[in-house]
């Protein structure tokens, strides 16, 4: 299957972009940044639920996330602070996982009419050091493994 | 620990490997043809033991592949170590994917909600 995210990330730079093209207008696009109930929503998964435990949409704001498992237990925690917000156009964030020793990104998320039902996010991406930025691309490896594991106990607790 | 081990397996990564801006060189240039040392480092204004190390680290992530021929040693692009390096990100771009098709699908049912 073709994935409709492209992810350019040069070799031997400290950056990476994420383009993705959406059969929704620009409003509703970026009415999905800045709700929290629906990023909550858009970022959970079968194995991990989402929840923004603070989130202050505006200029100078910042915002605190954690996503936390059936069990209870957080599998992932994350922060920021907002630099630019402007509606429909631009959000500039840092963003940190917490515990992750990925240090913090500067992340400039753009949002692009293409037309009127049709639109364009870019998330531009800035590392401290490429090494970083390598250590990040090669996270979703020992997230899938740690979430088949989960899947695993799951599924073998139901038997117990 | 972790960081560790990170420091050890440093020549062994062809992420590393490429992470230079001369070893990137090399390897576009071996792209084209099969060159021996000498040919390669004519094209640079580096010091020839430098331009061995370079050769050396990219043989060694086998990156390159060494042929002997007479005398001579060449050196090849190794194509299936260059498509490990494709394939890296595409466990990162699936997550992002997922998650975009999920936002997708939570706004085109709050858009059918609201109208």
């Amino acid at each position: 299957m073709e994935l409709k995210t492209k992810i350019n990330a040069e070799d031997g730079k400290q950056d990476l972009t994420i383009t993705r093209e959406f059969d929704l207008p620009v409003e509703l696009l970026f009415k999905a940044h800045t709700e929290p109930e629906l990023i909550e929503q858009w970022m959970s998964n079968p194995y991990a639920t989402a929840k923004m435990l603070k989130f202050e949409a505006k200029k100078h704001g910042s915002y605190q996330q954690e996503s936390k498992d059936s069990n209870g237990k957080v599998v992932f925690k994350a922060n920021g602070t907002f630099h630019e917000f402007i509606p429909n156009e631009k959000i500039t964030r840092t963003f940190e996982m917490e515990n992750a020793q990925l240090g913090v990104q500067l992340e400039l998320i753009t949002f692009e009419k293409l037309t009127d039902t049709t639109s364009k996010l870019t998330t531009h991406v800035i590392y401290e050091s490429g090494t970083l930025r390598d250590r990040q691309l090669k996270m979703p490896f020992a997230q899938g493994l740690s979430m088949a594991h989960d899947r695993m106990q799951e599924i073998m607790g139901k038997l117990k | 620990m972790q960081s560790n081990s990170y420091t050890m397996n440093l020549r062994r990564d062809v992420f590393q490997a490429i992470a230079d801006p001369t070893r990137r060189a090399i390897l576009t240039l071996v792209a084209s043809q099969v060159m021996t040392a000498g040919a390669i480092a004519s094209n640079f204004d580096t010091a020839r033991p430098t331009i061995s190390k370079h050769l050396q680290i990219l043989t060694e992530c086998k990156l390159l592949v060494q042929e002997q021929k007479g005398r001579e040693v060449y050196y090849n692009l190794n194509p299936d170590k260059m498509k490990e390096i494709a394939d890296f990100v595409e466990p990162f771009r699936k997550m992002w994917d997922d998650r975009f098709n999920k936002l997708e699908t939570v706004l085109k049912n709050l858009k059918k909600d609201g109208k």
